[in-house]
């Protein structure tokens, strides 16, 4: 049914949601500092997962072909050492860490997640368009 | 003409097989991020060759059968035109055409069933 099309688009509208998200809050991080090297913030990026087991529907996802984010996960990029002895946070030694959210990387996720959207809310619009001439089918 | 026995012949079930095309490029486009996901589409022709009503007897045994034995579902996946590097097949231009064409073949079928209908109401009338 082309129900079954609302929910799919849906199910992509909610990862790109979350996709934009964890940007924004790496964004918010980018200039985050901690005087811990496994403190300091890093760069979260989802995972996603198409809908495709009978599990999925009996955890309460409505249709299967759709995606979901499966985890969200630490990049691998090494976090920035500077030494700044006046910082409060630095350590002993006048270290701080800096995050190693690189900014450039995190506008083209955002703009790619946006442009993902976009797609979906294009399917979801056809799909509208398509059942209400459907309906309109009886008017013949 | 069997207007009244099978008013509107093959277009019942083509909507069915334009829902379902319409179904798996939006699962495509939605999946156009996720790693490793292969993009799938509906092979017409596979499914008319499949739901053939009278399919040629092979009544001897050096008789070859006819038309395809392949999956009647129809399912097929998409042959990219460039390979990724996450292992994902979909292209986000290929699927939005595909999606506007199967738009478009869903319509068409719909028309068919509109003009089955008013030709329908015109008999009934008698005008």
């Amino acid at each position: 049914m082309l129900k079954n099309v609302f929910g799919i688009a849906g199910t992509a509208l909610n990862a790109q949601t979350i996709r934009l998200n964890t940007t924004a809050s790496n964004l918010a991080n980018a200039g985050s500092i901690s005087g811990l090297e496994e403190e300091a913030y890093r760069a979260k990026r989802p995972v996603f997962r198409a809908l495709v087991d009978q599990s999925d529907l009996n955890a309460g996802f409505s249709s299967l072909g759709g995606v979901k984010v499966n985890e969200i996960v630490d990049t691998e990029e090494p976090v920035r050492k500077v030494h700044d002895p006046g910082n409060p946070e630095a350590n002993e030694e006048g270290y701080i860490f800096l995050s190693n959210v690189n900014e450039a990387t995190e506008m083209i996720e955002m703009v790619a997640a946006s442009r993902s959207f976009q797609n979906n809310v294009e399917v979801v619009n056809t799909a509208k368009q398509l059942m209400m001439r459907t309906l309109d089918i009886t008017k013949a | 003409m069997k207007l009244f026995e099978n008013p509107f012949g093959i277009h019942e079930q083509a909507v069915s097989v334009r829902n379902k095309r319409m179904e798996l490029i939006a699962a495509n486009i939605a999946n156009a991020d996720t790693p490793h996901f292969k993009a799938r589409d509906l092979d017409f022709k596979k499914i008319l060759a499949s739901s053939d009503p009278a399919p040629m007897a092979a009544t001897n045994v050096r008789h070859f059968g006819t038309g395809e034995t392949e999956d009647p579902s129809g399912l097929v996946y998409r042959v990219p035109y460039n390979s990724s590097v996450d292992g994902n097949t979909v292209e986000i231009a290929v699927e939005q055409a595909k999606y506007g064409q199967a738009a478009a073949d869903y319509q068409a079928t719909l028309q068919f069933l509109e003009n089955r209908i008013s030709g329908i109401r015109k008999s009934l009338r008698g005008e």
